[in-house]
């Protein structure tokens, strides 16, 4: 294990993501494929925060951390991101019965 | 490391095999679980395919010694995150047909190979210079110590003067995106119910 191995882990399941949000035609799909792109970006920011960022641990500690803090506050945009998403989902069902997003062309006319 | 006496350097090694082992148990989890959730047809299975990803990420932040992060990811990511999902899924109707490709599959696939090479050859031919590994137990004691607040790992570091968690760093330093985020959060709060409300009202 070390920062390299879990840097292509992390492109690994970033790219799967992107595979998954390009390829998928369900708008609920593409939100779990961004999901997983969310979460490999994290695995990096993370990693990066393990190995890397604990050089200036002699001046200060709490730069040991900032990539966890970043994580955080990634974790929370992706939260909220989610339930509006779903939400504008739920609104095109409602109004189409549909959640194909080829079919989602009603903002075009 | 030749000041560690014999059992205490076994024992070194033996965690590091652990270490290793755990690492490409949760990397092969994780990838095939991923591989699962976008190749995969039912919506149902592939939703909880990505349930099984977000966990191998959460033991991803264990190995990173981020045990904070991996309660935060097991209590948000799959506790709500992955219910949310399912309800969406469960909601809309058409889950058994659900997780049609649609036509542009030989451009996704060539996009995201092009891309996954590319980062593979940045993360490889970068010097990134890590912490040297005699240095490892010692941030690894510190992260842990200090993202619980305070304790015996601060102490560790003789010259620093205050303690800052997690906490301290959220309420400290980055106060300002701290409050943008909660106004964020407000935000998609009140979106949210204006977006689901129904019609009528």
């Amino acid at each position: 294990m070390s920062l390299e191995s879990m840097l292509i882990v992390a492109a690994v399941l970033f790219a799967i993501g992107l595979y998954g949000a390009l390829a998928r035609s369900n708008a609920i799909a593409v939100f779990m494929s961004i999901e997983i792109m969310f979460n490999a970006v994290n695995l990096t920011v993370v990693a990066f925060s393990r190995y890397v960022a604990p050089l200036a641990l002699r001046q200060d500690i709490g730069s040991a951390l900032t990539g966890q803090v970043f994580a955080i506050f990634i974790i929370t945009v992706a939260a909220a991101e989610i339930a509006l998403g779903l939400g504008i989902v739920f609104a095109m069902y409602r109004n189409t019965e549909s959640v194909v997003l080829t079919e989602a062309n009603q903002l075009r006319h | 490391m030749g000041y560690l006496y014999p059992p205490l350097r076994e024992k070194n090694r033996q965690m590091l095999v652990a270490q290793d082992v755990a690492f490409w148990t949760l990397s092969v989890a994780a990838i095939g679980a991923a591989l699962g959730v976008v190749l995969v047809r039912d919506l149902f299975r592939s939703a909880l395919l990505l349930a099984v990803v977000f966990v191998a990420v959460a033991g991803f932040f264990v190995l990173l010694s981020a045990e904070f992060l991996a309660v935060v990811q097991v209590l948000i990511y799959v506790g709500a995150i992955s219910v949310l999902f399912i309800f969406a899924i469960m909601l809309t109707r058409n889950v058994r047909e659900g997780n049609l490709p649609n036509r542009l599959q030989i451009p996704a696939v060539s996009i995201s190979v092009l891309f996954l090479v590319g980062l593979i050859i940045a993360a490889v031919n970068t010097d990134w210079r890590p912490v040297p590994e005699a240095a490892t137990a010692l941030v690894e004691e510190v992260q842990t110590q200090s993202a619980r607040g305070a304790g015996p790992g601060v102490t560790v570091i003789e010259e620093s003067t205050r303690d800052s968690g997690l906490a301290d760093l959220l309420i400290g330093s980055y106060v300002l995106p701290f409050e943008a985020v909660s106004l964020l959060l407000l935000a998609a709060l009140i979106g949210g119910l204006a977006l689901a409300r129904s019609r009528e009202s």
